[in-house]
């Protein structure tokens, strides 16, 4: 904070115990964050420690076929990285482009009150729970989808994503935008000066500009998208399938975790111990998502300022 | 020239075109908030009545109400928040104006950053191992809420933080050199004026508690309640489990018991964020006359 006062601080601290006495207890409550991190990774790390213990992990990696609660056992998560992959590839094709869309028509052509009022629009749809989203898929999306494709199963992988989609996209207009406004208006003015138009001054310019901005709110839309659960437990079903066709009912990693929690599952168990398997790779997806999101927001915020 | 005009004729045409689909793609966005939100009302308002609020959820959907999710959601509220805000708000105090600028504050920083993205359901799962498990709290509201505070911890901590960066220095200055303490600058001074801004961030970050889902389920709060909670150890059902578990029934009268559930949590979320918005107004408003 203030280089103004160190000194006073320092005799002040020495002179009264009970300041000594909340600075340890303010850093205590900082420390929790700190706990929680390393809760997460050893519960996560100890359980699939025990589970790699029966479990060879290539078995796990590799295997095809994941039936942990049905006979014969199996514990291959190809078949639920693969559904997540599904609802993945859903989600961004609803999300990037119309949330890239919707930030340059907010950034480039919206004026202030058309802004002020999608904005606080945009808000909303971020701030509906999951379980809301769900619902619509299961009352509205798949319904449509099977009037309009009359070989779609009732649990399928395409209405879970559109949905999960439509869910992330608040977020990627909102980053995206971020990003487009922190290009500098000079080169705006410099390409409108040359004569150009007001697209060839956004693909041209802009867009390109931003790109690292919005590279990054595409990963973290893509992170959000694996780590959803709700609307994909409802609405993509609970067959672990290796496919990729979006017609067919399929399982996510998260879906997976929800439907061995609804069972009394006993602690210690091999089956208990898969959640914290599913949950760890689970974890270290997105963790890997973020942290690259991230690096690439801290290096392009640096050009501009 | 002929030619040029023409090129120059196309170039507009498609920048207007480009327009055109940027602004109707933004329609579209808005567009299915409100198909969402009419689905929801058409289906659930001829439901929500005052026996809807006051029953206990029931095999047979015309006998079925909201009473025990919406009492387990207040009770989940009111101890997250007797959890989260106090814990939250110091963290923020400690890395805004305790913690010397250096790595163990970047470190933190970071770590809260990582957790703030971590996917709800991993919170229920350490929700399940070490507060339901370990700590054998079983499936009560204080499991729930300690799970539930877990996750937007990081929420309010950089709220907060956020908050408390925007009191201008020259107040604690001014208070320093009369004499003070940092905690009684602190307290006198910095927190009185990042309150609005703290409060707002404290709101939302609880609304995003009513709304979860997966935490609760994986601690296990997907059975049947009949009752309301009475301490913090009594089992509990929450809005959005009752919400899932009509969802996820094939039939057509439990759907609509579920969006009247959901316009009830919608409800209560809108309630939650006008005040936000109040208090940002009325804080903007007194701010450093």
């Amino acid at each position: 904070m203030s280089q103004t006062a160190p000194e006073i601080r320092l005799t002040r601290a020495r002179s009264r115990p009970l300041e000594k006495v909340l600075r340890w207890l303010f850093f205590a409550c900082a420390a929790i964050s700190v706990l929680t991190t390393l809760a997460v990774v050893g519960v996560l790390s100890v359980e699939t420690f025990y589970f790699f213990q029966q479990v060879p992990a290539s078995d796990f990696l590799f295997g095809t076929r994941w039936t942990p609660l049905l006979e014969p056992k199996s514990y291959g998560i190809l078949p639920l990285l693969f559904g997540t992959t599904l609802i993945v590839i859903g989600a961004a094709i609803v999300a990037l482009p119309v949330g890239l869309a919707c930030a340059i028509y907010l950034s480039e052509y919206a004026g202030n009150r058309t802004r002020d009022l999608v904005k606080p629009i945009l808000e909303i749809l971020a701030g509906i729970p999951t379980i809301v989203y769900g619902f619509f898929a299961i009352t509205f999306v798949t319904p449509s989808l099977r009037t309009l494709i009359p070989s779609t199963e009732v649990f399928n992988a395409a209405s879970a994503g559109i949905v999960v989609g439509i869910m992330v996209l608040p977020m990627v207009a909102s980053l995206c935008d971020d990003a487009l406004r922190a290009v500098p208006n000079a080169l705006r003015d410099g390409a409108y000066s040359l004569g150009a138009t007001s697209f060839e001054v956004t693909a041209r310019i802009v867009v390109p500009a931003s790109l690292s901005g919005i590279f990054a709110a595409f990963v973290l839309a893509i992170s959000r998208a694996i780590g959803e659960t709700m609307a994909v437990t409802l609405a993509a079903g609970a067959t672990p399938n290796l496919t990729l066709n979006p017609l067919e009912s399929i399982q996510t990693m998260t879906a997976y975790i929800v439907q061995v929690s609804l069972g009394d599952t006993p602690a210690g168990t091999l089956s208990y111990q898969t959640l914290f398997a599913v949950g760890a790779v689970l974890f270290a997806m997105t963790l890997v998502l973020n942290l690259i999101a991230n690096a690439i927001m801290n290096r392009y915020r640096d050009v501009y300022e | 020239m002929n030619t040029q005009a023409q090129r120059l004729k196309k170039r507009h045409r498609i920048s207007a075109a480009f327009k055109c689909f940027c602004l109707s793609v933004t329609c579209l966005a808005i567009a299915i908030l409100g198909v969402l939100i009419l689905e929801v009302t058409v289906l659930g308002l001829p439901w929500l009545n005052i026996d809807f609020l006051t029953r206990f959820p029931s095999r047979f959907p015309e006998k079925a109400g909201i009473l025990a999710g919406l009492a387990g959601t207040l009770w989940l509220v009111s101890l997250t928040a007797a959890i989260a805000i106090p814990i939250g708000v110091l963290a923020a105090v400690y890395l805004e104006e305790y913690a010397k600028p250096g790595r163990v504050s970047t470190f933190i920083t970071i770590n809260i950053a990582n957790l703030a993205g971590v996917p709800s359901i991993v919170y229920g799962i350490i929700g399940l191992a070490i507060f339901v498990r370990f700590l054998g709290l079983d499936r009560s509201v204080l499991a729930g809420a300690m799970t539930m505070s877990l996750l937007i911890l990081p929420v309010i901590i950089i709220a907060s933080r956020e908050a408390i960066k925007a009191v201008p220095s020259s107040l604690r200055q001014v208070a320093f050199a009369l004499g003070a303490t940092r905690w009684q600058v602190t307290r006198d001074h910095v927190l009185p004026q990042a309150m609005p801004g703290i409060l707002t961030g404290v709101i939302l970050a609880l609304s995003r508690a009513i709304g979860e889902t997966a935490p609760l389920i994986m601690i296990g709060a997907l059975t049947y309640i009949a009752f309301v909670p009475e301490g913090p150890m009594d089992e509990f059902t929450a809005l959005p489990i009752q919400i899932y578990n009509w969802t996820s029934r094939p039939q057509e009268a439990f759907h609509e018991l579920a969006s009247a559930g959901i316009i009830v949590l919608l409800l209560v979320l809108l309630i939650m964020n006008a005040t936000a918005v109040w208090i940002r107004y009325r804080g903007n408003k007194n701010r450093f006359r």
